[in-house]
């Protein structure tokens, strides 16, 4: 039997749905149980949620106020202090994630699965490298702990209506001097989140400057739509960096993904490849995007998309 | 500071379309472009503005690979490294055996700042700074977009999934560094020429004594699944329609 340890990922009291994704792909493993711990300074509104998903038998709280920050450096020696027992500590390929993960890994002394897209047994997995273009099948040693980030964009959230039951423990942790959070700077918005949104519009560097970008946010608006961006978009300075989709970005799999004067280079279509539909408008027919994409329209954005917000709000 | 330690890893370069050989043992790396990691190549031009500004003596750059990463190495002294160490094997390394030899060689060079890639672009690991940090049992700061050294502390900006996390961290650390950092400047033949003589220390990796960590093996290759061929409209009208049949809109 496999027995799986989740990091839940969380900001100002909520879950992140990356920790539903996390239990979607543990639960592909045979035979598996599934606990979550929280790592926080109020667990008890985070494991309330963890507790309801489905899969999760138990939800462990590590309360301490030193947790207002979710550096590495704090969380990782929590997570290694109840880790004996498990065969798997899994944790999201966000950010968090990505950096915690390593840190908790090389202090159980053992290698990482990075990205897991595919469970094929309780050590064998199968996850991307080279930005995507190969997929490779890999083995853990199985007398060490597994541990492993979930690539998110490849699973989708388990559903609520679990009743796991919720255990407070108590870990030695020590706050590490050496690493200090000074400020997080969020971006605010209304609109559906990048990485959750059914639906998004991107836009990239033809859109020429931050006024004309708001064409993008208009008609992501009409759809109902996150925003996503190009590298390129996001280095001139139209949108901020959270937006960026692709190798160095966020990879999303929305079911409908608008790519508008985006030419398609590999590294942003490595951000994309999971998305259900895509559409392309760009002006140059030969643009690689569109040998991606399932709806192509060559031609100008800038009259593209006024037609396009008439026939839709029409 | 006195010393930055930077790693260079040699990996395919990014404007290459990698093809899995048919085989399914690997990608195709035969008379294909080998380049410094991007990422590796802006923590360099980092470290070399550190030491610019007056703020470090030395940048040592790091290489762990077959003979072949003298190139890239070449490259970054050209860039404007002081020296290059070579730790030399023919296999595979795991990224926590990576990071037990950059450890190994910390304990040698006693460097206030070691500077490495947010991930190498041919396994996207994105593991061993942070296990090198975990191991060194100091701090890391992983996706940096800015760095600002100020005597033994350093602030940094970090490029988060909400946005941007501001941290200060204390010295020696680990940063890993993002694509907005900098833009690595170009190297100049006359660089080229002087860096030949700059020292290129080579060892071989079995020297070290590293305890090796059990890697994770790589079974089997093979190209991601292709998706189905697309269709073109003409119009708007057209566009509309076949969002609509598939009822996305
Ligand atoms: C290590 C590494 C990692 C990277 N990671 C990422 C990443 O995560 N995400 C990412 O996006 N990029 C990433 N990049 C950058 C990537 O290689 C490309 O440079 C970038 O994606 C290009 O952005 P773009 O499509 O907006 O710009 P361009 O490539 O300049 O394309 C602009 C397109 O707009 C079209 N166009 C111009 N005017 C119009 C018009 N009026 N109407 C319609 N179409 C028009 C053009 O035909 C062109 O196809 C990375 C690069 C490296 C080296
Ligand atoms: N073989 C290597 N030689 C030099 N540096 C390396 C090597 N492997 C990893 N690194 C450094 O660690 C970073 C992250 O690599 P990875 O964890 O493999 O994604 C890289 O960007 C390099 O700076």
């Amino acid at each position: 039997m496999s027995k799986i340890l989740i990091v839940a990922e969380h900001a100002d009291d909520v879950l992140n749905p990356s920790t539903a994704k996390c239990v979607a792909c543990a639960s592909e493993i045979p035979d598996a149980e599934i606990h979550v711990v929280v790592v926080a300074a109020n667990a008890s509104p985070i494991a309330a949620e963890a507790a309801s998903l489905t899969s999760v038998t138990q939800v462990l709280c590590i309360d301490n106020p030193l947790n207002v920050s979710q550096l590495a450096a704090i969380v990782a020696p929590q997570v290694v202090a109840m880790a004996e027992g498990y065969s798997h500590i899994f944790g999201p390929s966000t950010t968090f994630g990505r950096d915690l993960m390593p840190r908790v890994a090389a202090l159980l002394g053992v290698n990482q699965v990075s990205d897991i897209m595919e469970v094929l047994g309780s050590h064998s997995f199968k996850r991307p490298v080279y930005a995507g273009n190969a997929i490779v099948t890999v083995e853990a040693p199985a007398n060490l702990p597994l541990v492993a980030t979930v690539r998110v964009a490849s699973y989708r959230s388990v559903p609520d209506g679990g009743n796991a039951t919720i255990n407070s423990i108590e870990v030695e942790s020590q706050s590490p001097e050496h690493t200090r959070l000074i400020e997080l700077q969020a971006g605010k918005s209304d609109r559906p989140d990048l990485q959750t949104a059914a639906k998004v519009v991107a836009g990239g560097r033809a859109l020429g400057s931050e006024e004309k970008f708001q064409l993008i946010f208009q008609l992501a608006d009409t759809l109902g739509a996150g925003v996503g961006a190009t590298r390129a978009a996001v280095d001139a300075g139209y949108v901020p960096n959270e937006l960026q989709v692709g190798q160095t970005g966020k990879i999303i799999a929305p079911e409908l993904y608008v790519a508008i004067g985006i030419s398609g280079a590999i590294q942003h279509l490595t951000g994309i490849k999971d998305a259900g539909t895509i559409v392309a408008i760009n002006k140059d027919p030969d643009a690689p995007i569109f040998e991606v994409a399932d709806i192509g329209l060559v031609g100008d954005l800038f009259a593209i998309i006024p037609e396009l917000q008439a026939a839709l709000s029409g | 500071m006195d010393k930055i330690l930077v790693g260079l890893k040699r990996v395919v370069d990014y404007n290459v379309r990698v093809r899995v050989r048919s085989d399914g043992s690997g990608v195709e790396t035969d008379g294909v472009k080998m380049s410094i990691n991007p990422f590796d190549e802006i923590a360099l031009e980092e470290a070399l503005r550190i030491k610019e500004r007056g703020d470090a003596n030395e940048v040592i750059v790091v290489s762990i690979g077959s003979g072949d990463s003298q190139q890239q190495l070449r490259t970054g002294l050209a860039m404007g490294a002081d020296r290059a160490i070579l730790v030399e094997t023919s296999d595979r390394v795991d990224a926590l055996t990576g990071a037990r030899i950059f450890h190994k060689l910390i304990d040698r060079e006693n460097p206030d700042l070691v500077i490495l890639g947010k991930q190498a672009i041919d396994d996207d690991n994105s593991q061993t700074g942070q296990m090198l940090a975990a191991i060194w049992e100091r701090p890391q700061a992983t996706f940096a977009s800015t760095l600002v050294i100020d005597g033994s502390k350093a602030t940094v900006t970090r490029e988060v999934d909400v946005g941007l996390e501001i941290i200060e961290i204390d010295l020696p650390a680990v940063v890993t560094v993002d694509l907005r950092m900098n833009d690595p400047r170009y190297v100049k033949l006359p660089d080229i020429m002087k860096a030949k003589k700059k020292p290129l220390e080579q060892i071989p990796l079995a020297e070290l004594n590293i305890e090796k960590a059990v890697a994770i093996s790589q079974v089997k290759f093979e190209p991601p699944t292709e998706r189905a061929k697309g269709v073109m409209v003409e119009d708007v009208a057209g566009l509309v329609a076949t969002l609509k049949d598939k009822g996305l809109i």
